[in-house]
């Protein structure tokens, strides 16, 4: 080791060893609390998992019951604010990517999606409340869609700009090189290139709000039973475990367990889903 | 300069300049491009050879900081002011680029894509022109059998002939290739320079190229440009064994570039 062009080599060796031992003491630490959260959840869920937890009303306490009516009301809901969010959040990406992506106006979409991206949901919440539950005087299922889209939106007008800015500028002028139309080079070759990544975007937001409490908490509130309407209240996992959690009866809170099993294991599916869909090739 | 031609011009040029923003690309340029022969531009980096390619599609239009004046006359009208969709002047000159650009579909759809734009064909007759393109493009053989696989499978000299098959289905009457060969080994450069001296029996092809040797080989007329100026242009043998400009005969000779 006398030689004068490696004198540095054992320290940077030394540097090497620690850095590596650092990164795995912060992976350790982060993979514990994931794991404990999916044991704790595994356990305890699976335990008050029942055929009774799909097929029946939520019950009062010390009585026997499901979580049907929460199942179906959050299905619904996240359902319908997936529809409703969805392609008002493509569209305006595409607008931002392709039509006028240096415009004032772009600019300022921009930066009020950032803030609507970042904006914590219960400020969604109240203010779908004041918008719509305060006005027609009561709680409903549509109040719940609607905060839930507003949530959906952000995520997707993000996802899908940056999807639609990856796609090669040569591709985009191979399609007009052979006389295409622009609303046909934005729907066949660009859109199409970027699939993969504007539906893992979907999905990701899908996930997200299958799990918000906090914007259902004063649009959708909850129901005790099968809410046949979507104009009344309407029961949701997320806000069935809230209350069902917090309460002191035993039964309530095998359920909430069980609702949070169900509430993981459908996020877990969903973001395996969409590393599926990035996955595949055209 | 002598820039007459023995064949009638496709597409005739007059004192064209051509800016990008601010900076001034292509100064005053008069050339013709003769119908149905092979017309190459070479000459270093940045002195505009693919900027007047894109003119003649109207490929910078995309762009809203890029501008071109002057006169590109095609069919009897000045293309920079013709009053028609640019899509069917473009379905008239077709382009073909520097990387291969398969689209995110099947090489049967590739080829499809742009026919659909413009005809209204049944299913058999759609059939027959797919493989009439690839046959075109020296490619029917290798992809036959896999026509409804992705393009980006291919090899990427298979996915450029694929491209050039993509133009050409379209039937245009003007191929423009941007460096068709410069991402490309030398086994799939020699087919496609093959294919180039096959389709000037049906097309005009103007070729942009880096490599002078290729210009020499599949071209009937050289331009040699150089920041922004068209400095010499007639046809190849002249300008490889004759040159006319001394800045000329020091470029291709390697004294420079």
């Amino acid at each position: 080791m006398s030689d004068p062009r490696l004198v540095k080599f054992k320290s940077r060796q030394r540097v090497n060893q620690i850095a590596i031992a650092l990164s795995m003491v912060a992976m350790a630490f982060g993979l514990v609390w994931l794991i404990w959260i999916l044991w704790e959840t595994l356990w305890r869920g699976v335990g008050g998992l029942q055929l009774s937890v799909l097929t029946q009303m939520t019950p009062a306490p010390n009585e026997e019951g499901g979580l049907a009516n929460a199942i179906y009301g959050s299905f619904l809901m996240v359902m319908l604010a997936t529809f409703v969010g969805t392609p008002i959040g493509i569209l305006a990406g595409i607008y931002l990517c392709e039509y006028s992506p240096r415009s004032l106006l772009s600019s300022i979409t921009r930066f009020v999606n950032d803030i609507l991206l970042s904006a914590p949901s219960i400020v969604i919440g109240l203010f779908v409340y004041t918008l719509i539950v305060a006005r027609y005087k009561s709680f409903s299922g549509w109040a719940g869609v609607v905060a839930l889209a507003l949530i959906v939106v952000p995520v997707v007008i993000r996802t899908t700009e940056n999807m639609l800015q990856l796609v090669p500028a040569g591709l985009r002028e191979a399609a007009y090189a052979l006389g295409t139309p622009k609303w046909k080079v934005i729907t066949s070759i660009t859109l199409r290139a970027a699939r993969a990544g504007v539906v893992t975007g979907v999905l990701l937001a899908v996930a997200r709000i299958s799990g918000e409490t906090a914007p259902l908490l004063f649009t959708a509130l909850s129901n005790q039973f099968w809410a046949s309407s979507l104009s009344g209240p309407m029961a949701s996992l997320p806000v069935t475990i809230f209350k069902f959690a917090m309460s002191p009866y035993e039964n309530w809170q095998q359920l909430a367990w069980a609702g949070v099993f169900l509430i993981t294991l459908a996020v877990l599916g969903l973001n395996i889903l969409a590393r599926v869909v990035t996955r595949q090739k055209v | 300069m002598d820039t007459a031609l023995q064949t009638q011009a496709k597409i005739k040029v007059q004192d064209l300049n051509f800016y990008y923003g601010k900076f001034h690309a292509l100064k005053n340029i008069n050339l013709e491009i003769p119908e149905k022969q092979v017309t190459a531009f070479i000459g270093p980096s940045g002195c505009g050879k693919s900027t007047l390619l894109r003119v003649f599609n109207r490929m910078f239009e995309l762009y809203p900081e890029q501008r071109a004046e002057g006169l590109v006359e095609f069919e009897g009208e000045n293309l920079l002011q013709s009053k028609r969709d640019v899509a069917l002047i473009r379905a008239k000159i077709g382009m073909v680029f520097q990387k291969p650009t398969p689209f995110p579909m099947s090489i049967y759809d590739n080829i499809a894509f742009g026919v659909k734009l413009f005809e209204n064909l049944s299913k058999s007759d759609m059939e027959d022109r797919v493989e009439w393109a690839l046959r075109k493009a020296a490619l029917w053989n290798e992809v036959k059998d896999k026509l409804q696989q992705s393009g980006s499978g291919l090899s990427g000299g298979q996915q450029q002939r694929l491209c050039i098959a993509r133009g050409v289905a379209i039937k245009p009457e003007v191929l423009l290739l941007d460096e068709p060969c410069s991402a490309l080994d030398p086994i799939s450069t020699a087919k496609i320079e093959e294919l180039i001296t096959e389709l000037k029996q049906d097309y005009t092809v103007v070729i942009v190229t880096h490599n002078m040797q290729q210009a020499a080989r599949c071209s009937d007329y050289t331009a040699y440009m150089y920041l922004g100026d068209l400095v010499e242009f007639g046809p190849t043998e002249q300008l490889f064994f004759k040159p006319q400009r001394k800045e000329t005969e020091d470029y291709i000779t390697g004294r420079f570039g």
